[in-house]
């Protein structure tokens, strides 16, 4: 009986492949339940199976039958060890392809929740989750933002601190812009304006993020009424130039351009009390972070370590535990009989009970506390078959 | 006996102005500044014991307590992880001001003034009340202007070498401040009545400390905002360190 997974993620297979055997939360179960003690966790660059005490080749058969082709060289299988210490860096996101990606955590608890695993998958699952959230707390990993449109709102953070109540004009209706907008409101603040070239479209992203739309020559006009412009036209032109821009003395204003070609005049950025920031910039920004978050992975990479060298004790004494039990148990039975045979006062048999109790404790000590040193050894199954072979005692099924 | 609380009180703001340095050690800092403030407390509290009145009449003598309460003031107001770097430039100016008010012999057991304690508490201990706050406020304008350039000039690093929002440090600044004027105010009061009882004129360091009290208070009646606001914190602060290392020597003897 062993422990093992068997999947494909987006190190190893191309989208194309991975799209065919995600599988949503239900689905994910059902196939896990299909195939006995087992969690699937599915999500958009993984999909994985771990097993216990499961023929890889059943495993490896279904994600082919979902796949629709043969998996030769592209599915992973990894047992014991290395799956306990696969699963745990998959929960702490040093595996995601942004390392330190927070949704995967989630991921894993879910598929661990969808179906009722046996005792040693629920253990490695729940210290799983444990080392997600230790790495999570213990590192910087997940602090920085990971993309062009959270370093937008990062940003903006920077300069009001709260961003509840600050008011964005949206500029165009381009895809990251939005993103940027959408983050900016997802921490509280509120899309006042939205200004495009086509009345249309304005009207059609107020309708989605609320505000008034304007034209875009109306923009000068409302430049005092919000804290952060987020512009992302389509226009060849700037859409906004420095004189344009009214002084600002009491409070800042902030400019994400994140148009190409700009659409912000970048001496912008040179006013007294106006911050701008183009693509570029973001990207800087976010090649920065991403930087960060592998030197914090480093130190993720250290506590899964520790965590997957936990397992292996907790895994290597499942050898023995049965042994020593079945060892204690024979030993209180031979006991038992022989102070059966005497024939004493109730005085006299407690203090026998206690005196061989004491015996048999002392006897038994050393031995136990041997075989649990060899479990994390090589030697611990070696051990645990003489001990039972040495004392007779019947063959003890492991978990 | 009293001295020997000096050395826990150093040891604990040395190791706050060295762990500071870096986010992993940030948490032993600040407990390194709660065991050496309650150090430096315990040692104050010696001091009082032992001498005969307010024994903090001396340059040397107003310093350890100026940095007591430099250290308090940014135990209530700043000690929190986002603030690690105002930290960083907070406890080694309070370790090396602890050396100096100890090698001017401010850490004795000391001995009461000629002047009443009442007095004494109330000028020296509001003064220094405020110009520890003054020294705080300093501490984050500096912090406002780094941020603030750092932003202007779009430092990739901006959101690895974390330093609190913009309008965080603006409204730290200006609430320290405003709790500091009046303290200054009431502590300038007691040694104007003083100086008219005893008929005597400014010295160089009642001057400064009065155009101090004057930039200040323009700080709070004009409410400055952004780099202006900065600006004038640190210029009221210039005169802070002239009154209190440059003139201190005019007025104590």
């Amino acid at each position: 009986m062993s422990l093992s997974v068997v999947g494909l993620s987006h190190h190893v297979a191309p989208v194309e492949l991975r799209e065919r055997v995600t599988l949503d939360l239900a689905a994910a179960a059902e196939l896990a339940r299909g195939l006995g003690d087992a969690v699937c966790l599915s999500t958009c660059n993984r999909t994985e199976l771990y097993l216990w005490d499961i023929a890889e080749e059943r495993a490896a058969a279904t994600l082919e039958a979902a796949a629709g082709e043969p998996l030769d060289g592209v599915l992973y299988r990894l047992h014991e060890d290395a799956a306990a210490l696969h699963l745990f860096r998959v929960a702490a996101g040093l595996d995601s392809l942004v390392p330190g990606e927070g949704e995967i955590l989630g991921q894993v608890r879910d598929a661990y929740e969808a179906v009722t695993p046996g005792p040693v998958l629920d253990r490695v699952f729940r210290q799983a989750l444990g080392v997600g959230k230790r790495v999570r707390t213990e590192t910087a990993i997940g602090e920085s933002p990971a993309s062009v449109s959270s370093a937008a709102a990062a940003l903006a953070a920077q300069v009001f601190g709260d961003l509840r109540g600050r008011r964005v004009l949206l500029v165009g209706a381009g895809r990251i812009g939005e993103l940027a907008a959408s983050n900016l409101v997802s921490r509280g603040a509120e899309i006042a304006f939205v200004a495009n070239r086509t009345e249309e479209t304005a009207h059609d992203l107020t309708r989605r993020f609320g505000g008034a739309a304007l034209r875009l020559d109306e923009i000068p006009t409302r430049l005092g009424e919000v804290d952060v412009v987020v512009s992302s036209t389509g226009s060849s032109d700037p859409v906004l130039r420095a004189v344009d821009v009214p002084s600002r003395r009491r409070t800042p204003l902030f400019f994400i351009d994140i148009a190409v070609p700009r659409d912000l005049d970048p001496a912008i950025g040179g006013l007294g009390g106006c911050f701008l920031y183009d693509i570029d910039d973001l990207e800087a920004v976010v090649a920065e972070t991403l930087a960060g978050r592998r030197a914090e992975a480093e130190r993720g990479e250290q506590l899964v370590a520790e965590e997957a060298e936990r397992f292996h004790t907790w895994r290597a004494s499942l050898d023995v535990v049965p042994a020593i039990a079945s060892l204690r148990a024979r030993a209180e039975e031979i006991r038992a009989a022989e102070l059966a045979k005497v024939r004493v006062s109730d005085d006299e048999r407690r203090t026998l009970e206690s005196v061989t109790q004491q015996i048999l404790n002392k006897l038994l000590h050393l031995p136990t506390v041997r075989m649990k040193e060899a479990a994390v050894t090589a030697d611990g199954v070696a051990y645990a078959d003489a001990v039972r072979h040495l004392f007779g005692l019947d063959d003890e099924r492991r978990p | 006996m009293v001295e020997a609380l000096f050395w826990p009180a150093l040891v604990g703001y040395g190791e706050a102005a060295v762990a500071y340095a870096s986010p992993r050690t940030s948490p032993a800092a600040t407990w390194g500044v709660r065991v050496g403030w309650l150090a430096q407390t315990a040692l104050l509290a010696a001091q009082a014991a032992h001498a005969d009145g307010f024994p903090w009449s001396s340059w040397s003598g107003s310093l350890n307590l100026f940095v007591w309460l430099v250290v308090g003031a940014y135990l209530i107001w700043g000690c929190r992880p986002r603030f690690r770097l105002l930290g960083l430039a907070v406890m080694p100016l309070a370790a090396v001001l602890f050396v100096v008010a100890r090698v001017g012999g401010g850490t004795h057991e000391g001995s009461g003034s000629a002047y009443g304690s009442l007095f004494l508490v109330l000028h020296v201990g509001f003064v220094l009340a405020a110009f520890a706050g003054f020294t705080l406020a300093a501490a984050l304008a500096g912090l406002y202007l780094w941020q603030e350039r750092r932003l202007k000039s779009r430092a990739p690093d901006i959101l690895r070498l974390r330093l609190p929002p913009l309008a965080s440090l603006e409204r730290l600044t200006w609430r320290t401040v405003a709790v500091s004027v009046p303290l200054l105010t009431l502590g300038l009061a007691a040694g104007i009545v003083r100086l008219r009882r005893d008929h005597h004129g400014l010295d160089a360091l009642e001057a400064v400390t009065l155009v101090t009290w004057l930039v200040y208070g323009g700080f709070l009646a004009l409410r400055p905002a952004g780099r202006r606001a900065a600006y004038l914190a640190l210029g009221g602060f210039a005169l802070v360190i002239v009154v209190r290392l440059a003139l201190s020597g005019s007025h104590f003897a």
